[in-house]
């Protein structure tokens, strides 16, 4: 019986890999050729003439503009890593007191919250660039890291306040019996319970940092800055799209997600062993 | 991300605010260095923006250090993406942060007038210089007696001509064969090509259903999309005829169904094309395989007129501020001189509009560019009147209709009303005083309800017991009010406003009035407000579903500790979500083409009929589903393997021990613990895919007709492809504010009631 439930939840998950990657496979096989779209239709994704050229043209090795790339995959970095951490460290005090404290104003602003997550964005576009222009951070990474961080933190703040909420009180109401104040039972207790939380919203703040382009594009004006999409997006032209290097880039640009992916899913196991929260 | 877990526990909450102090800090001093930086560069220096791609950019850098080495002024080059190209120099020109000079084409100058983007480009353009470029492109860069930019290059589609055929063979004697080129005249040399080509290969290749290369067609029967008067022009016997034409040829497969650029490209290249119409661009891209050239388009034999197609100038344009400095202005002349414009048809590939540039012996052997030359001296070129704008959609709409089917008598009169319905007048200002009054109630209410709340007894107590919180919620509080609230205010109240960016006129709720009231059309009719959100509610529904099942069907599959390659599934299956959702989205659009499309492969591989995807509501309605689930499952998944990470497994195994089969666990116990956790995404989750534009732009892009169109695009229509009808945009957004804020009310009351029953 259990080997039938096992070999069921296997081919059940196979079938979801199949439809996840397929798509994909026809991306890496743009990449790996520009010409994968054929003249005749195909059911699988191989390439014909594979080679690694829209790989090099991507890196700036055709045209030695490889220092050039370096830099603004160390943009897109900094801007993602502040942006996660930002969201991650205003979010997860208000979280915790969201969960923990009743105060006046909790409810209105808990709704006020959802209700920036309802406008569609463009609405706010122009206003935040008169805004950024008033503090003087048009054109800086630090200008666009507020911008992105004005999304992601209503967001962290749903995500850790629901963490927050399944993180039984007694524990922390013992640590306050035993002398602790309420910062320590904060630091020292909740928020190490709530550890995997805390990775998979960082990752989604630095994820929608590193993915998106419009605000990007419009924001930085300095070409060693601009951030992965704005490279990648240089590849679609009025008329043509080079689909090579900009299939070759999308690959390239979530290969860093992938490896943080990885990292942020064992803190999920860790999450599943780890002694304490248990109540 | 362990690392900053340690990180974040490390500062403790006062040190955070000094960490935000900190940070601020730090932007100021960023920006006092950005500030001083070009006061401390010591030669003169001119920023152009661009978009160019490849060899023209090449050749545009290789210029700018030509300059800097001759005329000792830095030019210091901004290469932006296309598709941010015109928005950026919207937003930043106006406040001064824009470039001295960017290339641009000439049709986009009537909107750059109107936001003031551009400026008269005085002595960069004397009267001396006119007889050295085309008169066309001079023409072309003249709005109202007043030139705006210095002609660069000219851009227009032209006939690729394989060269396997149009050939005459004559016997000589012997083994020597004399070929003969036919030049192509007529476009019905091309039809007859049908009769000697294999199935697979077409006789012509061109985006059939794109205006910007059916305008040729139209003007082989006389028509125009946009009359000189700034009447709508697809509409009436030319275009009637003319639309027909491809239609018949369409069904002929004398051109291929529903051809995309990347199409056209592929089929020529690979020889499985006789001829293509398209721009310069295509010809970097055939390669060494098929040997072709170009000639300017032929005529419609039927009518005996040549087609004409659109003529595009690209120029260098100053901004006001650029046109204030004289190195920006002497830079955009000699940019537009014989030697810059010899090197960008050199290595540029242009058709360069210097006349002096084509005597140069470099050009003389250019056999492709002397053809798209020849040919952009038959063009038309493009409208600059910002009615234009509002004419390619309609025109597209009605194109497609005509080709799937319908009759042009219906489909291309209705583009027309469309076309109108864009360009409406704003309604008449209304007094302003109603608002003010509405506003001051509302006002004066909330301050007497504060007043009242704040005089309650217990308010104090509360008050100075929620002094902890605040200082825990301070931080958020004024990130999320400066940053997030006020600019939504402030996107809200131009919903008041109609007309263009810089001439907005106030007119009260008229906005709302006519969105609300389908703009005097029925209101169940085509993208009406009320069917529009009927499809979104659909959409909304059916992909937050499939989402939650997948997602949370698959994190409790994966977080079966005895699951083996646990890791390995789990990261193959957030794959969708890592890759960047414009390339993904592009890709499953690719996958449901009609023709070549993957989907249709395997459909035809498994016996079933292939379909033709976007030609139908229901089905392109689907493809756009299977996209966004395929986007959307991963998210919650890990959120679903987040939140069983706090389900203890104790419960689990108290629940087997008291004989609970798996089936009862799940829904007795795992979905309620899951609840709390999982509510407030699917509520995100649900406000997202309400809002998510990216998918229903890029894979069906509204076909067939706008009826998969679903709110928030219809909003972005109306800002960014009808005239630049911002403020209506903005109310779209006020209304799907309100939908969704009464939604997830109802949304966390039906869980939470649920949640107070488990």
């Amino acid at each position: 019986m259990r080997r039938l439930e096992g070999l069921f939840s296997h081919l059940l998950v196979g079938i979801a890999v199949a439809f996840a990657v397929y798509p994909l496979l026809w991306v890496i096989s743009v990449a790996l050729s520009p010409d994968a779209m054929s003249d005749h239709a195909r059911a699988l994704p191989i390439p014909e003439h594979p080679s690694l050229d829209s790989f090099a043209v991507v890196l700036g090795l055709r045209d030695g503009r490889t220092g050039l790339f370096a830099r603004q995959v160390a943009s897109s970095l900094v801007v993602s890593l502040a942006t996660a951490a930002v969201a991650v460290g205003v979010a997860t005090p208000a979280a915790y007191a969201l969960a923990r404290f009743r105060f006046v104003g909790k409810s209105w602003g808990m709704r006020a919250l959802l209700a920036t997550q309802m406008f569609p964005a463009v609405a706010s576009a122009v206003p935040l660039y008169l805004l950024l222009e008033a503090l003087h951070l048009l054109d800086s990474r630090a200008g666009l890291v507020f911008v992105y961080a004005s999304s992601a933190v209503p967001f962290a703040i749903f995500q850790m306040r629901g963490a927050f909420e399944t993180v039984p009180i007694d524990l922390e109401e013992a640590a306050m019996v035993d002398g602790a104040t309420r910062a320590e039972a904060f630091w020292k207790v909740a928020l190490p319970a709530v550890r995997p939380a805390l990775a998979v919203t960082a990752l989604f703040a630095f994820m929608s940092a590193w993915n998106e382009f419009i605000l990007a594009a419009t924001l930085l004006s300095r070409e060693s800055a601009f951030t992965l999409p704005v490279v990648l997006q240089r590849y679609v032209g009025e008329h043509d799209t080079a689909w090579g290097p900009f299939a070759a880039g999308a690959i390239l640009v979530s290969l860093p997600v992938m490896a943080l992916f990885y990292v942020a899913q064992r803190q999920l196991v860790a999450g599943l062993t780890a002694g304490g929260v248990k109540g | 991300m362990i690392a900053l877990a340690r990180l974040c526990r490390r500062l403790s909450t006062p040190s955070l605010t000094v960490g935000v102090l900190w940070l601020a800090g730090w932007a100021v001093c960023l920006v006092a260095c950005a500030l001083c930086l070009p006061a401390c560069a010591e030669p003169p220096s001119v920023v152009l923006w661009h978009s160019y791609r490849g060899a023209e950019e090449r050749a545009l850098v290789t210029l700018a250090k030509t300059y800097e080495k001759e005329h000792g002024v830095h030019v210091e080059l901004l290469a932006v993406p296309f598709d941010a190209y015109s928005a950026k120099l919207a937003a930043s020109v106006p406040h001064a942060h824009g470039p001295d000079l960017f290339i641009d084409a000439h049709e986009r100058l009537g909107i750059y007038r109107q936001q003031r983007v551009v400026a008269d480009v005085g002595d960069a353009f004397p009267d001396a210089d006119v007889a050295a470029f085309d008169a066309t492109a001079v023409r072309a860069v003249t709005l109202d007696g007043v030139r705006f930019g210095v002609p660069l290059a000219s851009k227009c589609v032209a006939l690729y001509v394989n060269d396997e055929y149009f050939v005459l063979h004559f016997d000589m004697g012997g083994p020597q064969t004399l070929d003969m080129r036919t030049p192509v005249t007529s476009i019905e040399q091309i039809v007859a090509v049908r009769a000697e080509m294999p199935e697979g290969s077409y006789p012509l290749v061109y985006e059939a259903e794109n205006p910007y290369y059916h305008a040729a067609i139209l003007s082989g029967f006389g028509g125009r999309l946009l009359e000189p008067d700034g009447r709508y022009g697809f509409v009436g016997p030319e275009a009637e005829r003319s639309i027909l034409f491809v239609r018949d040829l369409t069904a002929r497969q004398i051109v291929p169904a529903e051809p995309s650029g990347a199409l056209v490209k592929q089929l020529f290249a690979s020889g499985h094309a006789a001829t293509a119409i398209d721009g310069p661009w295509l010809a970097a891209d055939i390669g060494e395989h098929v040997r072709f050239h170009v000639e300017p388009l032929p005529s419609i034999g039927e009518t005996g007129l040549p087609m004409k197609p659109p003529l595009t100038v690209e120029a260098v344009m100053l901004s006001p501020q650029g046109a204030a400095k004289p190195e920006a202005r002497a830079f955009a002349r000699w940019l537009g001189g014989t030697e810059s414009a010899v090197e960008r048809a050199m290595t540029g590939g242009q058709v360069v509009t210097s006349i002096a540039a084509w005597d140069s012996p470099w050009l003389r052997d250019a056999f492709t560019l002397q053809a798209f030359r020849k040919a952009a001296a038959l063009a038309e070129p493009m409208p600059t009147s910002t009615r234009m704008r509002a004419a390619w959609v309609p025109a597209q709409e009605a194109m497609r209709r005509v080709l799937r089917g319908e009759s042009p008598s219906s489909a291309l009169p209705e583009g027309a009303r469309r076309f109108e319905d864009a360009l409406r007048p704003p309604p008449p200002p209304p007094s302003p005083t109603p608002l003010i009054v509405v506003a001051g109630l509302l006002a004066l209410a909330g301050a007497f309800l504060a007043v009242r709340r704040a005089r309650e007894p217990t308010f104090r107590a509360e008050l100075r017991a929620s002094r902890t919180a605040y200082r825990y919620v301070a931080h958020a509080a004024v990130v999320v009010v400066v940053l997030v609230v006020l600019p939504l205010l402030a996107g809200a109240l131009t919903s008041l406003f109609a007309g263009t960016s810089s001439d907005p006129r106030y007119v009260g709720l008229g906005n709302y009035v006519a969105i609300l009231t389908a703009r005097g059309g029925p209101l169940l009719g085509h993208e009406s407000f009320y069917l529009t959100l009927l499809v979104t509610v659909l959409w909304t529904v059916c992909n937050v579903t499939l989402h939650l099942a997948l997602g949370v069907v698959l994190g409790v599959v994966l977080s079966r500790p005895l699951m083996r390659l646990k890791a390995m599934y789990r990261v193959i299956l957030v794959l969708p979500w890592a890759v960047p959702s414009y390339v993904t989205a592009l890709a499953w659009k690719g996958m449901f083409h009609r023709q070549f499309g993957a989907v249709n492969a395997i459909l035809t591989w498994l016996g079933a009929e292939p379909v033709s995807w976007f030609s139908h509501f229901a089905t392109a309605f689907s493809a756009n589903l299977a996209t966004n689930v395929w986007l959307g499952f991963p998210f919650m998944m890990v959120v679903t393997l987040g939140a069983l990470t706090s389900i203890p497994k104790e419960v689990l195994e108290a629940a087997e021990v008291d004989g609970a089969t798996r089936w009862q666990r799940f829904w007795g116990v795992t979905m309620p613990l899951l609840r709390p956790t999982m509510l407030p995404a699917v509520v995100l989750g649900s406000i997202w895919t309400f809002n998510m534009f990216n998918v229903v732009f890029l894979v069906s892009g509204g076909e067939p007709d706008g009826s998969t169109d679903i709110l928030v695009s219809d909003a972005y229509r109306w800002a960014f492809t009808r005239d630049a009808q911002y403020g209506y945009a903005a109310a779209y957004g006020v209304l799907i504010f309100l939908i969704l804020a009464g939604g997830s009310r109802l949304l966390t009351r039906v869980g939470g009631a649920r949640e107070a029953q488990a």
